[in-house]
């Protein structure tokens, strides 16, 4: 082609300056798009970050400022650090994702392994059973779950939040398709070498299976770092809300308009979500890709 | 060391026959080959040797002992996979441990953390480190012990596939294609490596390979497969030398042997383009059959009477193909049912002949093959007294 051939070749093959402009076009385009999109996306989070460090007084304005005249970031985060128990809810957070995750592969990872590497009767519907269970949305069974957890004494627990995630059929769907690109010579190599069935899933494939797995981590934490249907209904007690229903105690009491506080601390319970996901980014990307899972 | 014994194993994937009924015996220390084209059902075999496949009928004895009740690495087999199936995670250093550790170290002393604890495992760590040593130095791998298997080549991830192999000491090695990824120089070289190495472990080999060139040059026998069933077994020459069928004579020696339609004559005598020559075989008088001759039984020339039973035929060289030390020579054939023959000829003899050119071929009557109808070796004997030359003029 020749656009591809013009930093070497140029000299030799000159190249109309239509092409070049048509080039050049299609590439502002194509841009063009790109930026208003992610203009798009990120617009409410530079908002949010502004209102954050904004006076109340400026918040209301009529007038459109990408910097408050002054600086009020230090009473909005100090506010809503001290009147909300802020670092709490990230910690519920923290153990409401970490606690749903080890379980979700724990129990995945091997599920996904019988189903894509292991013959037994019975596989294929046991994996259409899998595929139906991605159709089934969490408020159907939501009932039952609140009846029975509520029965069981276990409301406003820990468990009570993650409980009904534990079993991810989205994982054992992605993790699936990961692993049946697993060499089967491996898997016969080391049942050779005197691996066990259980030893093979966690030393040989699983290791080989980072970027699902990121990708699938990424995924399960933020979803259920940003959940409030479900701390909504099992959660009465403040100390155990995680930051979106935290957030709605926050908004809920004396500091029902104060934007700037509310703004900061939707910053600082967001931060740690964002943080995560540059850290895995790659390995998420690379996930996402390899299962053509999108 | 152990002779390993197959009896008519069968095995059907879904409607697909693969195997059906093959009996084997392997001698203790014995390299056996199975060779055939690809589909044949070799591989299968192999893995059902290994423990890694269930037979759906017969079984399989390793060192005299029943083995289908056990698993792959109770039966003492060590496998090389043509992937060479390394793992991809681990330094060489660990991938040929794992074997040692699977078997000297107790599920606790190789758990994470808690192995820990284990003040026994030091010992046996220790252990298994020398003997990986021991492996890597025999295989030249000892400065690649630390480094992955994505960061080897070919050649070096197949001798890693062979120290893991090799460290267990097995009783019986399994070779799955282990040379088709290698480079043409690399598999040349690896075929004496792993011919020496037999030598020098003694133990029994079983080598799967479609090619025919590895199976003639490193085997003490060769089984030839094809759909499923052993079409002959014996010494590399005696498949060479007298093929039990078309299919193996096809299939062994390379360029692929010639193979010419015949009749059968008066006194079941072989006629080839309608001349009788002096082999005669046992099969009624007007029956088909396929003579086949090796291209290095064909020369160039007019028959020599005086030098026993030789045929002869005119052919048109088609074209040259120089390797070198020899030349291929591609002639066309006249008639509607014969292709064409190769034939092997020294540089001299080549410079002989130009293309396009004709010239008459003649050959050995006594290295000819004949086939049935059936495609099964027919037992040819000399009859007549005296030499006949067939000639045939192809160009008027």
């Amino acid at each position: 082609m020749a656009e591809t051939a013009l930093p070497s070749g140029a000299a030799a093959r000159p190249v109309p300056a239509g092409a070049m402009a048509a080039r050049l076009l299609s590439l502002v385009a194509v841009h063009a798009v790109l930026v208003a999109g992610a203009v798009f996306m990120l617009l409410p989070f530079v908002w949010m970050l502004i209102t954050s460090v904004k006076p109340p007084a400026e918040i209301f304005t009529a007038q459109i400022s990408l910097w408050p005249k002054n600086f009020y970031g230090v009473e909005n985060y100090t506010f809503a650090l001290s009147q909300a128990p802020l670092l709490r809810f990230a910690l519920n957070g923290l153990i409401l994702c970490f606690g749903i995750l080890a379980v979700q592969l724990l129990v995945a990872i091997p599920c996904a392994y019988a189903l894509a590497k292991l013959n037994f009767p019975g596989r294929n519907v046991v994996f259409v059973l899998v595929l139906l269970g991605l159709c089934i949305p969490v408020q159907v069974p939501a009932m039952p779950l609140y009846i029975a957890l509520a029965e069981l004494g276990l409301l406003n627990t820990y468990f009570s939040m993650m409980a009904p995630f534990f079993l991810s059929v989205f994982a054992i769907f992605l993790l699936r398709q990961f692993f049946r690109s697993f060499p089967d010579d491996i898997i016969h190599a080391a049942r050779l070498d005197g691996v066990s069935e259980f030893e093979i899933v966690w030393r040989i494939v699983t290791p080989s299976a980072w970027p699902a797995i990121a990708a699938f981590s990424v995924f399960s934490a933020v979803a259920h770092w940003n959940d409030l249907y479900w701390p909504l209904i099992v959660i009465s007690d403040a100390k155990m809300a995680p930051p979106p229903l935290g957030m709605m105690f926050f908004a809920d009491a004396e500091t029902g308009s104060n934007y700037g506080a509310l703004t900061a601390a939707a910053t600082v319970l967001t931060a740690p979500l964002v943080i995560a996901f540059l850290i895995a980014r790659r390995r998420f990307i690379d996930g996402v890709t390899m299962t053509g899972v999108k | 060391m152990a002779t390993v014994g197959l009896q008519s194993i069968a095995k059907s994937f879904g409607a697909t026959k693969v195997l059906g009924g093959v009996d084997l015996s392997i001698a203790d220390g014995e390299f056996l080959t199975l060779v055939g084209p690809s589909g044949c059902g070799k591989s299968t075999l192999i893995r059902i040797i290994a423990g890694l496949e269930t037979q759906d009928s017969g079984s399989v004895a390793i060192g005299g002992l029943g083995v289908d009740h056990m698993r792959p690495h109770e039966r003492r087999v060590a496998m090389v996979f043509q992937s060479y199936a390394l793992y991809p995670h681990m330094s060489v250093r660990s991938n040929i441990a794992v074997p040692l550790t699977m078997s000297r170290m107790t599920m606790r002393q190789r758990l994470p953390l808690v192995r820990l604890m284990s003040r026994s495992r030091r010992e046996i760590m220790r252990g298994i480190d020398a003997d990986v040593a021991a492996v890597a130095a025999q295989l030249q791998l000892e400065h690649l012990l630390d480094r992955r298997p994505a960061q080897l080549s070919g050649g070096q991830r197949q001798r890693v596939a062979l120290g893991r192999a090799m460290v267990r000491n097995p009783d019986v090695f399994l070779m799955d294609e282990p040379l088709s990824n290698l480079d043409a120089k690399l598999r040349v070289h690896m075929r004496t490596e792993l011919a020496e190495l037999h030598k020098r472990l003694g133990v029994t080999f079983i080598y799967v390979t479609h090619d025919q060139i590895e199976a003639m040059t490193m085997s003490d026998r060769v089984a030839m497969m094809d759909a499923g069933e052993i079409l002959q077994l014996g010494k590399p020459s005696e498949l060479y030398d007298l093929p039990a069928s078309i299919k193996v004579a096809q299939f062994i020696g390379s360029p692929a042997i010639n193979l010419l339609p015949a009749t059968v004559g008066p006194g079941g005598r072989v006629e080839l383009f309608g001349r009788p020559l002096a082999r005669a075989v046992e099969e009624p008088a007007g029956s088909a059959v396929t003579l086949g001759i090796r291209a290095e039984a064909l020369s160039i020339g007019q028959a020599d009477p005086g030098h026993g039973a030789r045929a002869s035929f005119s052919a048109r060289l088609r074209r040259k193909e120089n390797l070198g030390s020899e030349f291929i020579l591609h002639f066309d054939l006249a008639g509607p049912d014969a292709s064409g023959v190769t034939m092997r000829a020294t540089p001299a003899s080549a410079a002989l002949v130009q293309e396009s050119s004709e010239v008459t071929l003649t050959f050995d009557e006594g290295l000819c093959h004949v086939f049935n109808s059936a495609g099964r070796r027919l037992e040819a004997r000399d009859g007549s007294s005296r030499n006949t030359i067939v000639s045939l003029k192809a160009w008027p």
